[in-house]
């Protein structure tokens, strides 16, 4: 209630000053995160006057969880959601012909960047759907000699990088369908469908600057790879996915598609510093700091480290003024530690101990300079609260203790 | 139409950096100010009028996108401060 009072004010205010939004923002990295009721903070980062305080959100450096929409694909998506509303399957009148026209421009984009044919690409409702679609498959099509093997591309929570030119090699002579879900990696490293032997792909929208609730399958026509769906209904998608076909969603998935085609090299490498840049600081400044998977086949934007003698939920805690993750988003809401981290071998207290940074085409050096400085700085006061930090630091070798009395 | 010459791309080039200062999210902000930046310093030596006008065609596009998309955050930021129900 006095949350709401206060805000009213506060809007009072701001809306009173003149020129306000005209004006070039003076806010540098200033940032106060208020405790109560995130979801009704401000995000007003304009030009405001002194005497106003301003409610500000916290750093997102949590890219492999969502992403933002570029403002280029907003652009594209809107005259779809705005005037163009045909259903694209409608085929009697221009409003079904236009949308129908975008639909089908979005679905030439997608296939572009994968270096696929249109008519390999059916539009979903995200890289979950499309991960049952190739995995029914399996299902559908079982002989004693075919079987799936299924890899994702880029993992979302270390970034690992799969060998997938290799698999789809191995998988090609073998005859055995390769299945790969690249929502972590479409648009952020080059893949080539035919380069890399791929029978199917999963493309998720919201990972690479589009709309939530929109992705795609690629399903490789030659040799056929067969398909049963997992909602039958109108026949839309060549049978494989009934049900009209969201065109301001496939349009921003197209757009989105298109605007990573073109910034692909540039956001690499800029990614790549900011990466090297923040790992280099943190690794620099505190002992004791592992980062989780392999270094070599890495896609940089997903840093996975671990900080020893630190709780991970406490450090992100601590950490209220920036959007981070330990583990991903699908698994946030339990207490375990990450499969991932258990499966890489990862010792179990390492596992607890570990945050995943994530960068991407909007992160600037100074939101990674400001979050290496307070992650170094938490780092530090935790584990000067900790006992066990203060037992290796007397020399005591943790692995020597014994815990339980029986 | 004749070739862009090198006061209009100039122009256009702070035109663009202008209305990037306009966007209200921080983060739009300094990727459009810092994408503008490196992609005409990128392009700066290319020297084939054809080439030249069909980057000039483009960033006059990216221009109306940055206009537009500043318009839309603007006017979808003021919503933040209506009241939830």
């Amino acid at each position: 209630m006095l949350l709401r009072t206060a805000w009213r004010r506060t809007a009072a205010a701001v809306r009173a000053a003149p020129g306000l939004r005209s004006e070039a923002p003076a806010r540098g990295l200033r940032l106060r995160v208020v405790d109560h009721a995130p979801q009704s903070a401000v995000p007003s980062d304009t030009a405001t006057a002194p005497e106003v305080e301003s409610v500000l959100r916290p750093l997102y450096m949590d890219v492999q969880a969502t992403t933002p929409l570029d403002p280029r694909v907003l652009d594209a998506m809107l005259p779809y959601l705005v005037n163009y509303y045909g259903n694209p399957h409608s085929r009697t009148h221009a409003y079904g012909w236009e949308s129908e026209a975008a639909m089908e421009r979005a679905r030439q984009q997608v296939a572009s960047l994968i270096g696929a044919d249109p008519r390999e690409i059916i539009f979903t409702s995200g890289a979950t759907e499309s991960n049952n679609i190739a995995i029914k498959e399996l299902e559908a099509a079982i002989q004693p000699d075919t079987s799936l093997v299924s890899v994702m591309t880029v993992n979302n929570e270390i970034g690992v990088k799969q060998p997938i030119a290799e698999i789809g090699q191995i998988c090609s002579s073998r005859r055995v369908y390769f299945h790969t879900d690249a929502a972590q990696a479409v648009g952020k490293i080059p893949l080539d469908v035919n380069d890399m032997k791929i029978d199917l792909m999963s493309i998720s929208g919201h990972k690479i600057y589009g709309p939530k609730g929109v992705g795609a399958i690629y399903i490789r026509r030659r040799p056929r790879v067969r398909v049963e769906a997992l909602q039958s209904g109108g026949g839309q998608e060549r049978g494989m996915r009934s049900g009209t076909v969201p065109t301001p969603l496939v349009v921003g998935l197209g757009a989105a598609c298109e605007v990573a085609q073109q910034e692909m090299e540039y956001d690499h490498k800029r990614i790549s510093k900011l990466a090297e840049r923040l790992t280099q600081k943190i690794m620099n400044s505190l002992p004791d700091v592992v980062m989780n998977g392999d270094p070599e086949h890495h896609y940089p934007g997903c840093i996975n480290l671990s900080f020893a003698y630190v709780e991970g939920e406490s450090l992100l805690m601590a950490l209220k003024d920036v959007a981070l993750s330990s583990g991903s988003a699908c698994t946030s809401a339990s207490l375990e530690p990450s499969y991932v981290l258990r499966a890489i071998g990862t010792d179990e207290d390492l596992a607890h101990s570990s945050i995943r940074f994530g960068i991407g085409r909007f992160t600037t050096e100074e939101e990674v300079d400001y979050t290496v400085e307070k992650c170094i700085h938490h780092v530090k006061r935790l584990r000067e609260m900790s006992p066990l930090w203060e037992m290796v630091q007397d020399g005591i070798d943790l692995k020597s203790i014994k815990w339980t009395q029986h | 139409m004749a070739a862009s010459s090198r006061a209009q791309v100039l122009d256009l080039y702070r035109a663009m950096l202008r209305e990037s200062k306009h966007f209200s999210a921080y983060n739009y902000r300094t990727y459009a100010v810092r994408r503008i930046r490196d992609a005409f310093r990128e392009n700066k030596n290319v020297k084939d009028p054809v080439e030249i006008q069909t980057l000039v065609n483009k960033a006059k596009r990216d221009l109306e996108i940055i206009r537009r998309q500043v318009r839309m955050t603007r006017i979808n930021c003021d919503m933040e401060f209506r009241e939830e129900i």
